[in-house]
């Protein structure tokens, strides 16, 4: 039948994208990359086919769905706009606008109460029948492009980066929650291909985090529409609030922008730098109203300008106590003053520009680390005024860590990046992990930790107080753990333990049913089933089973996990065959844990939102540590079914 | 789910001044009236009852002023030289006023000869004054001494000789009925009791008193002398408050208006400045065509006098209420629907539902959130919107050029509308806020309506205004470039004289002040 309708286009344009059946009527609904649904009719008599078109998207429709008695069609695309067509005629349609991101897959439950709709921007909406934003399931959003880095605030330790377009997200990592979404552009969002939207590119926080500086901009190249804004954190309201706005604050792009956080001095001595590809850097500081009945009291003004050559600044940074600020100009670092913004003396190390540059910290404070784009890292003494030592080295990311005097460098080497971790004081480094993950790291943070971790291993000291995470360029956020696998997967144990206390959910009917299965088969192909086995691998597969379907790591990686947790020390079968059937096994495990997820999120939505909440709350703060460390978000495994 | 954001309307900061509520208040004077005295108007004092008629000395006259009238109602001209200081008395029936020659006259209000005549001052007399009891007079003259006269008997009752310079200045005690004070130019003030035979205080002020003022509590005491205005406490044993130096010339009169909330000053700098009495800081000022001597202010504000050296009268009168609010006023709901079920609270059982907030949207934002572009752009090209908020208009062509439809809204136009978008591009194109959006606008249009130029001469005028427009932009930005590349040079030669660092930054500094001039 599929065939028979892809020979009768017409070629072109109007590309099939998605195709649905009627449930009762002998109907074919198939959306198509111009925006028109096609309903086919007839199709058991083979010529006499016909065919309706209905036209309201303007790009590609990207799936369909019937609702259960066929009177009413869900459409959903790139417009991000949930259209319900009334008994297949095009006049008679309801919208659902404005839904956030494109709509990747559209689900009706099997009872036709609801709807949910996939995004691509990670996230499920849950839709009432009667087309009524129910509620939306949301961790990680995934923009387009992260191009504001990861920046840590303060205040809630929660991770701070592009979410929706034009806002930015507030990510805790702790609970895998989104907090809250800034509206930071404040302006409608067109879904449409092709337009020169403007988006948020830097974010910085004041050391306190009461201060919150965005940059936006237009993607156009030649005129960006630049804007500068500060907000003030609000106790009464907690949240950001709009302090001062300032238009086109350089005249072309800015490359970076950074505070003066001196903790002691408190918000009064803050300070504001960012640098632009006008050739300038700008220090902004704080004007105080004198005026009693003035709508605020302060805002945000231009103190200074400085500039170096004409050369294009690239980066900026502030010594620990605030008194050096380094700004690099293409390939030269120079270091000001920041009381009386005098040019104090420059680094050099051609050829190559700056790529990125920090100061040490702590008991390394004198020392300038910079990495050039020709592969080099720098580390400069800045009581002499001379290189103390540099490195072949390609490195990508530069990242301090705030609590330790230690410097995290991930380079970037044909197809495979490697972290290095070292003090600007000594010349070789403390760690080293090669072949860290295939994909290229863009972005780290070091997120502090709550209480300095217990570690007995001296290889993974420098993680004792903050925790180190990347973003690759696949959007993959990963975590450095200290433990081992076997450590990691041990207190899954009693985790088991306080699962059997659950009530009886669908969800933990339909697992049983899974294990029930699994068993039978491993009996019907006549393998050595022994129990001890059994209770081996159910930490690991429980494991894998009870985390969210969205915070899994990648199927690659679970891999490795999943085999340990089978593997028989005692027997002394061949390793390939054991390799070849465990991987088999958990092919298959993960395509039922991926059925299972949707299922469960289709069906008993609610109850499974539910399991998850008794679930964290019951564990052990350890336990839920240990259950992060594994965590990794992989969007092109979810969007994959 | 979001719900539909507006779009966006960029203000712009009013550079300038302020406005306050101060502003609002002292700018509501209308256009002022001129009158030409006979010489420099050295005192003008206001009747403390109604009508509120004003005495005004100037040269070897008195004239007295109605309200609104221009022309003197009364004129006291029995002076054979300068007359000084003409003062009502506290119930406005008696007018006394010093004179060149040392005498002082007391009138009736309604007649014309002096009733009574004081003698005894051997130099001119520059300040009379009445204590407040009525009865009795107080005088102050170039001789150094100052003098308490009684008015039945004509007689002095009391001389006191301390100044060591000409006595110019003073004014009585509204609540103790003994006490006055002088200011003279041995840069003193000094406090008489009636009832002692020599002063009770004297405070320091640092320069040659020109005028002295009393708060109606009697609390605190102002003295205005060279560039200063001070304000004592007297209470305290003549401490000084605070200092104020905001003119840049000598000040020669003071006053405080009706509530006693502002003190106005003025000066030889052409300004009157008000002062907040509770900040002491500069709320507003009035600038004046020439040096100001002296200055009053009726009761309840109504009117504000200032007398000039040149013999101008400038008369300032208070605007009237404006009193459109009754006229336009709708008939309001009645305020119990408003407050209707609002106190209400819910018990226990009860399921509560909210009601959404209806959010009211403009008419080119709901066209917008429809996708409707031409009609939008028609929206905010209507007169109202595009001559009184030119940024709505502005801001909407952004958005549509965001939204990458500003071309085919701005095409298929007749030749009225297009006169109107041309008009309204060509008159706001050169504001530095708005030519960012309206250079596109402007290149749109020119691309879209090429072909047809020529067929229609409203068009052609407005394209030639364009460019007129456009042309007078970018030679004046030429002019401006030139003026900073001298700048520039200028301070290149600062910067080798002195101290290389700190001349850096400035030049740095004014460069960029310079540049923000140029983009606003």
């Amino acid at each position: 039948r599929f065939s028979l309708s892809t020979a009768k286009t017409k070629g072109g344009d109007n590309r099939f994208s998605c195709v649905v059946c009627h449930p009762t009527e002998d109907c074919i609904a198939t959306g198509h990359a111009d925006g028109k649904i096609r309903l086919w009719r007839n199709f058991h008599h083979k010529k006499t086919y016909t065919y309706s078109a209905l036209h309201w998207h303007h790009d590609t429709v990207m799936d369909l769905a019937y609702s259960l008695e066929g009177t009413r069609l869900l459409s959903g695309g790139v417009e991000s706009v949930l259209v319900q067509w009334h008994n297949e005629s095009s006049c008679q349609k309801d919208f659902l606008p404005r839904l956030g991101s494109p709509i990747e897959c559209i689900s009706m439950s099997s009872d036709g109460v609801l709807c949910c709709t996939l995004h691509t921007d990670n996230r499920i909406s849950i839709i009432n029948s009667n087309l009524r934003f129910s509620r939306s399931i949301q961790g990680l959003i995934k923009s387009r492009d992260v191009k504001t880095g990861l920046v840590v605030d303060p205040r809630t330790k929660a991770l701070v980066l592009n979410g929706e377009p034009g806002h930015l997200q507030f990510y805790s990592l702790q609970s895998d929650q989104q907090l809250f979404s800034l509206d930071i552009v404040q302006r409608q969002y067109i879904h449409q291909a092709g337009l020169k939207q403007s988006d948020l590119v830097k974010v910085a926080f004041s050391a306190r985090g009461t201060w919150l500086a965005t940059v936006e901009e237009s993607e156009e190249v030649a005129d960006p529409e630049l804007q500068l804004k500060l907000w003030f954190y609000s106790e009464e309201t907690q949240s950001f609030a709009l302090n001062t706005r300032i238009n086109t604050p350089h005249d072309n792009h800015i490359t970076d922008m950074c505070f003066r956080d001196m903790d002691e001095l408190g918000d009064d001595s803050l300070i504001l730098v960012t640098t632009g590809r006008d050739c300038v850097f700008k220090v902004w500081v704080m004007v105080e109203y004198s005026d009693p009945e003035a709508h605020q009291s302060v805002s945000w003004s231009c103190d200074f300008v400085g500039s170096y050559h004409n050369y294009q600044a690239t980066n900026c940074c502030f010594s620990e106590d605030g008194s050096l600020l380094a700004v690099s100009f293409e390939e030269t670092v120079t270091v000001w003053d920041s009381l009386t913004w005098d040019l104090k003396c420059t680094f050099c190390h051609p050829p190559g520009n700056i790529r990125n540059i920090c100061f040490g910290r702590l008991t390394c404070s004198k020392y300038l680390i910079g990495a050039t784009d020709y592969g080099f890292l720098c580390c400069w003494n800045l009581l002499t005024c001379a290189l103390e030592w540099s490195a072949h080295l390609n490195v990508v990311v530069l990242q301090p860590d705030p609590l330790s005097e230690h410097i995290a460098a991930v380079s970037w080497l044909s197809k495979e990046s490697s972290l290095f971790v070292f003090k600007p004081s000594e010349p070789w480094p403390v760690y080293i992990q090669r072949n860290l993950c295939k994909e290229k790291i863009l972005l780290a943070a070091f997120v502090p930790r709550d209480e300095p971790e217990m570690i007995s291993s001296e290889k993974y000291l420098w993680l004792r107080k903050s925790q180190l995470f990347f973003l690759t360029d696949t959007q993959e956020l990963m975590t450095l753990s200290t433990k081992s696998l076997e450590e990691r997967l041990t207190p899954s144990s009693k985790q088991l333990a306080v699962e059997e206390s659950l009530p009886v959910t669908p969800f933990s009917v339909l697992l049983g049913k899974h294990r029930r299965q699994q068993a039978q088969e491993d009996t019907d192909l006549g393998k050595p089933v022994v129990h001890n086995k059994q209770e081996q691998a159910s930490p690991a597969v429980k494991e894998l089973l009870h985390t969210p379907a969205h915070v899994l790591p990648s199927a690659s990686f679970l891999c490795t996990i999943f085999i340990n947790s089978l593997l028989i020390s005692k027997e002394n079968k061949s390793a390939e065959e054991v390799a070849d059937e465990v991987e088999m096994e958990s092919e298959k495990a993960e395509d039922e844990s991926d059925e299972e997820d949707v299922t469960a999120m289709e069906q008993e939505d609610t109850s499974h939102m539910e399991l998850l909440g008794e679930m964290t709350c019951k564990l052990s703060k350890s336990q839920e540590k240990e259950l992060r460390k594994i965590r990794k978000m992989d969007y092109s495994w979810i969007s994959a079914f | 789910m979001a719900a539909y954001k507006p779009v966006v309307v960029q203000a712009c900061p009013k550079l300038g001044e302020r406005i306050t509520q101060d502003t609002l208040y002292w700018r509501g004077y209308k256009t002022p009236v001129q009158i030409k005295e006979f010489g420099a108007v050295s005192k003008i004092d206001f009747s403390p009852v109604p009508p509120y008629n004003y005495a005004v000395t100037a040269s070897s006259r008195i004239h007295i002023y109605g309200r609104y009238s221009q022309e003197p109602i009364k004129t006291f001209s029995r002076f054979r030289d300068a007359a000084y200081c003409a003062t009502y008395r506290d119930d406005g029936r008696l007018l006394a006023a010093g004179s060149e020659d040392g005498s002082i006259c007391l009138f009736d209000v309604s007649g014309k000869a002096p009733l009574r005549q004081f003698e005894g001052h051997t130099k001119p007399v520059h300040l009379v004054g009445f204590l407040s009891d009525k009865y009795r007079i107080f005088s102050g003259g170039d001789d150094y001494s100052s003098k308490l006269w009684d008015i039945p008997s004509a007689t002095e009752i009391i001389s006191y000789s301390e100044h060591t310079d000409y006595v110019r200045c003073g004014c009585a005690s509204k609540v103790n009925a003994d006490v006055f004070i002088t200011g003279s130019y041995d840069h003193t003030v000094k406090l008489f009791d009636a009832r002692t035979k020599s002063s009770v205080m004297t405070i320091e002020h640092g320069h040659p008193v020109e005028s002295v003022l009393l708060f109606p509590s009697g609390g605190l005491l102002v003295s205005a002398g060279g560039r200063y205005v001070k304000v004592w406490d007297v209470l305290k044993g003549g401490q000084l408050l605070v200092s104020l130096k905001n003119h840049h010339k000598t000040v020669t009169c003071l006053c405080l208006n009706s509530s006693g909330q502002r003190l106005l000053s003025g000066s030889l700098d052409r300004h009157v400045k008000i002062y907040s009495t509770t900040s002491y800081k500069v709320v507003h000022s009035f600038n004046y065509a020439t040096s100001i001597l002296s200055l009053a202010l009726s009761p309840e504000d109504e009117t504000i006098v200032v007398g000039m050296t040149n013999g101008v009268l400038n008369v300032k009168h208070r605007k009237p209420e404006e009193k459109n609010e009754n006229s336009q006023k709708k008939r309001q709901p009645a305020y119990r629907t408003y407050v209707k079920g609002r106190s209400y609270m819910p018990k226990q059982e009860d399921f509560c539902v909210s009601k959404p907030v209806k959010r009211v949207l403009r008419k080119y934002d709901k066209l917008l959130r429809s996708f409707q572009s031409s009609k939008a752009l028609d929206a905010v090209l209507e007169p109202p919107i595009m001559l009184h908020t030119p940024e709505v208009t502005v801001a909407v062509m952004q958005e549509l050029h965001r939204r990458g439809t500003l071309r085919s809204a701005l095409a298929g136009r007749d030749e009225k509308q297009v006169n109107l978008l041309l008009t309204f591009v060509a008159r706001r194109v050169i504001e530095p806020r708005f030519t960012p959006v309206l250079v596109i606008v402007a290149d749109m249009i020119t691309d879209i309506y090429q072909p047809v130029v020529g067929q229609s001469a409203i068009v052609d005028k407005q394209f030639l205004k364009l460019q007129q427009a456009i042309g007078k932009e970018i030679d004046y930005q030429e002019e401006l470039l030139e003026v900073l590349g001298m700048m520039d040079t200028l301070f290149a030669t600062f910067t080798k004289k002195r101290d290389t660092c700190l001349e850096e930054n400035k030049s740095n500094g004014v460069t960029e002040i310079i540049e923000t001039n140029r983009n606003y």
